[in-house]
C-alpha cells in the first residue's frame, strides 16, 4: 500500500505508518520469493490525480513477479501508460464501483486476466457492505453482489479486503471472504488482518480462495516471505524456491523460526554458499 | 556473453516494460522496445510480448503492418522469435476469443477457451508446474517440473508435435510450443522469477 509515494502500514483504513520506498520494498519481497505483488496507491484517487507513473516505473525495475497496480485509474489511457511502466495487471476499486464500463472496456482491450477488481468490505449487523474508502461511507451493495457484477462485466480476479481487520493482526475475515468466493467463479484473493502463516493456513483451509494477500506483516522482518511459506508448506503445498528455503527449520507455536542446535550452527560456519549464476 | 540485438515488439497493449526489465537484468544491453521496421530487420532475435485480448492485439499488429514485417523476418529470414502469452497465441491460425479472429498462422492450431472441470477457476492465474517434453533449447537450464506464472483464459490447441511443455490445470494445457525458429510460451517468463530468467538465458544462448 502506497500513500504519497511511500509504502505505508495501514491500520483500519484511517491510520498510516511509513515503511519506506516502494522500489526497495518490491526488490526485497521479490528476493524473498513472493509470488505476486499488488501495489495500491491510496492517495492518487483521493487527490483526483492520475497514477504516479515514475514511482511505478522505479518500483517495477526489480520486480520479476507479476505486479498489479491500482489507484487513480479512471481511463483506458491510464492503463495503457501503466503497461509501459512495468505493470502487468491493474486493480480497480473506485472505478469498479462508479464506472463499471471501465472494467468491460479494459477487459476487452487487455484481456480479463489483466483486470483485478478490489473490493473493501465492512461488517454491518449480520451482513457486509462495500466500503467507499474515499467518502468513508458504507454503500448499499454487498461485497458478494459487487464481485458478481464485476465478474459479469469482465473482471478476471477479485481482491477482497476487510476494513475491520485491516492492520489489526486478528486473522482474515473468513465469513466475508467466503461470501465472495461463493458468488463468483473467477479467482479470489483474500486480504486484511493476516498476522502470520497460521492465518494464511486458516484462510486456505476454510475458504476456496486462490491466494492469500498480506501487506503489513511482510515488511517488518527479514525473509518474512520465505519463512512464512516454509511454515505454510508444512500443511499446504505452496511454491518455495528461494535458496534460503527454511524447509529444515523448526517453527515454534508463534510461527517464528526456532534456533537451530549449536552443533548444526557450528557446521554451518564452514558451509560454502555459491551465488547462483543464471 | 554474446551481446545480441534484441527487439521487444511494441504493439500498444503488451507489458513491454516488464519484459525489458527481466532481460536487462541478465545483462543484455542492446535491447530495444520498438515497432520500427528497420529496427526489427536489424535485430538478431525478437520477443513478442503479450497482455491483451486476441482481437485487439491482432488489430494493433495489422494497423502498424507488423504482421507482414514479422512474417517476413520470421518465416523467410528464419529469425528466432519468442512469443509470450497472447504473443504466442497470435502464432496460431485463429482464436475464438471475442468471436473468431485470424492469427498470424505460423503454427497450425487454434486458440480455444479453457474448458475446465468444476473447482478450477477461469482465468487460470498463478504458479503452475510444467512438464517438459523438449528440453532444447528454451528449457535447457530449467529443472524438470519447474514452475512458471500463468495468467490466461484461452489456450493454444495444437498437434502434440509442436508442444514442448504442458501443465496440468484440471486438463492438459499447452505451456510452450516450438517449430523451427518459432517459440512460444503461455506463461510469463518475465514474471516467473529465477525460472523465467533461466528460460530467457537458454533462449538467447541458443542463438
Amino acid at each position: 500500500m502506497v500513500k504519497d509515494g511511500i509504502v505505508v502500514q495501514s491500520i483500519g483504513f484511517n491510520k498510516y505508518l511509513p515503511v519506506g520506498k516502494p522500489a526497495i520494498a518490491v526488490e526485497y519481497l521479490n528476493q524473498w520469493g513472493i509470488d505476486e505483488i499488488i501495489l495500491l496507491d491510496i492517495s492518487a484517487t483521493c487527490k483526483q490525480i492520475s497514477p504516479d507513473y515514475s514511482m511505478i516505473k522505479k518500483a517495477s525495475l526489480k520486480c520479476y513477479v507479476p505486479l498489479s497496480v491500482g489507484g487513480g485509474i479512471t481511463e483506458v489511457r491510464h492503463i495503457r501508460e501503466l503497461m509501459h511502466c512495468g505493470a502487468d495487471k491493474l486493480s480497480l476499486n473506485q472505478s469498479a464501483i462508479f464506472n463499471t464500463d471501465l472494467i468491460s472496456e479494459a477487459a476487452h482491450i487487455f484481456g480479463n486476466q489483466c483486470v483485478v477488481v478490489s473490493i473493501d468490505g465492512v461488517k454491518v449487523g449480520n451482513g457486509y457492505c462495500v466500503y467507499d474508502y474515499i467518502k468513508k461511507t458504507n454503500l448499499k451493495i454487498s461485497p458478494a453482489e459487487m464481485a458478481s457484477k464485476a465478474e459479469e462485466a469482465g473482471a478476471g480476479e477479485i481482491l477482497i479486503n476487510s476494513v475491520d481487520r485491516d492492520g489489526m493482526y486478528s486473522g482474515y475475515d473468513i465469513e466475508l471472504i467466503n461470501s465472495v468466493c461463493e458468488k463468483v467463479t473467477i479467482p479470489v484473493i483474500g486480504c486484511g488482518g493476516a498476522k502470520n502463516a497460521k492465518d494464511m493456513i486458516d484462510l486456505f483451509q476454510n475458504t476456496s480462495v486462490s491466494a492469500a494477500c498480506a501487506g503489513n506483516f511482510f515488511h517488518f522482518t527479514e525473509h518474512s516471505v520465505n519463512v512464512t511459506k516454509a511454515s505454510i508448506l508444512k500443511s499446504i503445498n505452496v511454491r518455495l524456491e528461494t535458496y534460503a528455503n527454511y524447509k529444515e527449520n523448526n517453527i515454534n507455536e508463534d510461527f517464528r523460526l526456532s534456533k537451530k542446535a549449536d552443533s548444526v550452527l557450528e557446521e554451518m560456519l564452514f558451509m560454502r554458499i555459491e551465488k547462483e549464476v543464471i | 556473453m554474446k551481446q545480441l540485438k534484441i527487439v521487444i515488439i511494441d504493439y500498444g497493449v503488451g507489458n513491454t516494460h516488464s519484459v525489458s526489465n527481466a532481460i536487462k537484468h541478465l545483462g543484455y544491453k542492446q535491447l530495444k522496445i520498438s515497432d520500427n521496421e528497420q529496427t526489427i530487420k536489424e535485430a538478431d532475435v525478437l520477443i513478442l510480448p503479450g497482455v491483451g485480448a486476441f482481437d485487439e492485439c491482432m488489430k494493433n499488429l495489422k494497423d502498424s503492418h507488423l504482421d507482414t514485417i514479422l512474417g517476413e523476418q520470421v518465416l523467410e529470414n528464419k529469425k528466432p522469435i519468442l512469443g509470450i502469452c497472447v504473443g504466442m497465441q497470435m502464432m496460431a491460425e485463429f482464436s475464438e476469443e471475442n468471436g473468431i479472429h485470424q492469427g498470424l498462422n505460423w503454427i497450425h492450431g487454434m486458440v480455444k477457451k479453457l474448458d475446465l472441470p468444476k473447482n478450477f477457476a477461469v482465468p487460470h492465474v498463478g504458479w503452475n508446474n510444467v512438464t517438459i517434453e523438449h528440453n532444447e533449447p528454451i528449457f535447457s537450464r530449467n529443472d524438470e517440473n519447474c514452475n512458471f506464472y500463468f495468467d490466461h483464459s484461452y489456450y493454444f490447441h495444437c498437434n502434440e508435435e509442436y508442444v514442448s511443455a504442458w501443465c496440468d490445470y484440471g486438463v492438459k494445457i499447452t505451456a510452450a510450443v516450438q517449430q523451427d525458429n518459432i517459440f512460444g510460451v503461455q506463461f510469463h517468463p518475465e514474471k516467473s522469477q529465477t525460472n523465467g530468467l533461466k528460460l530467457f538465458r537458454s533462449f538467447f544462448n541458443s542463438i
